[in-house]
């Protein structure tokens, strides 16, 4: 059986892109949230460590929405995506200083 | 015949009808929208890069009282974006300058100065008497401080942050809306935090997130338009992109759920890792051998021709550096092997304040390089105590 997987864009806030060659939007196969960012890791590996703690686990710092939505609120990375659907990725900031 | 008489509207003055004239012929503000903004008091917690704008617009909009916190003296490197102050105010109190800005674009406004760190003991006093509080801080503990203090006083928290190019503005702590622990629970610990080479930031961009910021606090004041109450608006200024997110209040928020576990203000510093932090840098820097800025200028002066190695980033090896090869920390354990020829010599490794250089020694340690030294203090105590013309950024 073949799967067309969905095709996301992944909005890449500015600190990370020097991660992603520059790209403010990578173009990822993945039919859940969970999908999705692995396949970005997977293109772009030096990102695992800012968005995933030991474990694996999504930073807490590190808020995921899928178009507008916070995916705490959806179903967390098993949120399926579907064609059209921009998933952003928004760290905490806070200025200069910490 | 009939002699016309003006009535001058109670509570504002004839010169300050004039003043709010465009206020006043805008449907949704008016006379009565204006004395809104007359009678309302807001504290600004800093008067930098956010607090610029905010004081600035906030003071030309005619806020009756605008509260200022902030403990810093104006710096030349502030003059990029703080534009509340200018070149002749270097050295100055910033609260001083910022005082004199806001007087000389309104006089009407009544200034409250707290040259003093927001801290747990204070904060509540402080923003307790303000109608609203407006976040123009630069670090972690500060952002959840406010946020709490807020919620815990029931002042509204008009927020924004940014970061080189991206900012965040939301509207926190009112009654039914979120606060900023909803959005973000946890702080990122310090260990992640960017090291001093990606403090950078557009200089206009505090301008254009403080000044949104500022409209915010007079959208509220005035009781008018669609707060960002729930909605996190995201600027991109590079990509001159905005965006607006949900954010929902959480009803197990431990400040502003259904059932509150913070009633008081906690230690800051330590909910955001960083007496911790500092603690394991110190621990790991602490057996790193080291020689001070003095020692090698003494050694450079007597001839001899050390060996440096600089493990900045190139950006900031073109503002200043001592004349050495560079290979960025970052890139060290894969690019070794350069340095072949210096196993078992004097490796001298200098940063901008010698914590990367620390680092970067353990680091060259590891890999058997014996003679590896720490540059104590980087270039930052090289322009402070041998070379003054060195920049110091």
């Amino acid at each position: 059986m073949s799967t067309t997987q969905t095709l996301t864009d992944i909005l890449i806030p500015t600190p990370l892109r020097a991660y992603t060659n520059n790209q403010a939007r990578v173009a990822v196969a993945g039919d859940t949230v969970g999908a999705a960012l692995n396949a970005l890791v997977q293109h772009h590996p030096q990102l695992q460590h800012h968005l995933y703690a030991e474990g694996g686990v999504l930073r807490s710092f590190v808020n995921v929405y899928v178009n507008d939505e916070d995916i705490r609120y959806l179903d967390k990375e098993a949120t399926r995506l579907r064609a059209g659907d921009e998933l952003a990725i928004v760290p905490a900031i806070a200025g200069g200083r910490f | 015949m009939q002699t016309l008489t003006t009535t001058v509207a109670p509570g504002l003055t004839a010169e300050e009808l004039r003043r709010y004239s465009r206020h006043l012929i805008l449907p949704e503000l008016g006379l009565e929208g204006q004395k809104k903004l007359k009678a309302a008091s807001v504290l600004l917690v800093g008067a930098g890069g956010l607090g610029s704008p905010l004081a600035l617009y906030l003071a030309a909009a005619g806020i009756g009282r605008l509260g200022l916190v902030d403990f810093d003296v104006v710096d030349e490197s502030n003059l990029q974006r703080q534009v509340l102050h200018g070149t002749k105010d270097v050295g100055r109190s910033k609260l001083a300058s910022a005082r004199d800005r806001i007087y000389d674009i309104n006089p009407h406004v009544e200034v409250d100065l707290y040259e003093t760190q927001l801290t747990s003991e204070n904060a509540l006093d402080l923003i307790r008497p303000y109608d609203v509080v407006a976040d123009g801080t630069d670090n972690f503990p500060t952002r959840y401080l406010v946020n709490d203090a807020s919620v815990l006083t029931g002042t509204p928290n008009v927020y924004a942050s940014i970061f080189r190019f991206d900012g965040q503005v939301s509207v926190f702590g009112t009654t039914d809306g979120p606060c900023y622990r909803c959005l973000y629970p946890e702080p990122p610990p310090p260990g992640l935090v960017p090291s001093c080479a990606e403090g950078g930031v557009l200089g206009v961009l505090p301008g254009i997130v403080g000044t949104l910021q500022a409209t915010e606090v007079l959208k509220l004041v005035a009781g008018i338009g669609d707060l960002l109450v729930g909605r996190l608006l995201l600027v991109d200024a590079l990509g001159m992109r905005f965006r607006t997110l949900k954010v929902r209040k959480n009803p197990d928020c431990p400040v502003c759920g259904t059932h509150p576990t913070v009633t008081e203000l906690i230690d800051y510093q330590a909910f955001c890792g960083i007496p911790q932090a500092a603690a394991a840098l110190k621990a790991e820097t602490a057996d790193v051998p080291e020689i001070t800025v003095r020692q090698l200028k003494d050694r450079l002066d007597r001839g001899e021709t050390p060996f440096l190695l600089d493990v900045r980033k190139p950006l900031e090896y073109d503002i200043a550096n001592l004349n050495a090869p560079l290979i960025p920390v970052d890139e060290l354990a894969a690019r070794v092997d350069e340095l072949a020829d210096y196993r078992n010599r004097e490796v001298i490794v200098y940063c901008r304040s010698g914590i990367r250089s620390a680092q970067a020694v353990k680091l060259l340690k590891a890999h058997g390089f014996t003679g590896a030294v720490n540059l104590k203090g980087g270039v930052l105590a090289w322009s402070d105590e041998i070379d003054p013309t060195m920049v110091k950024y």
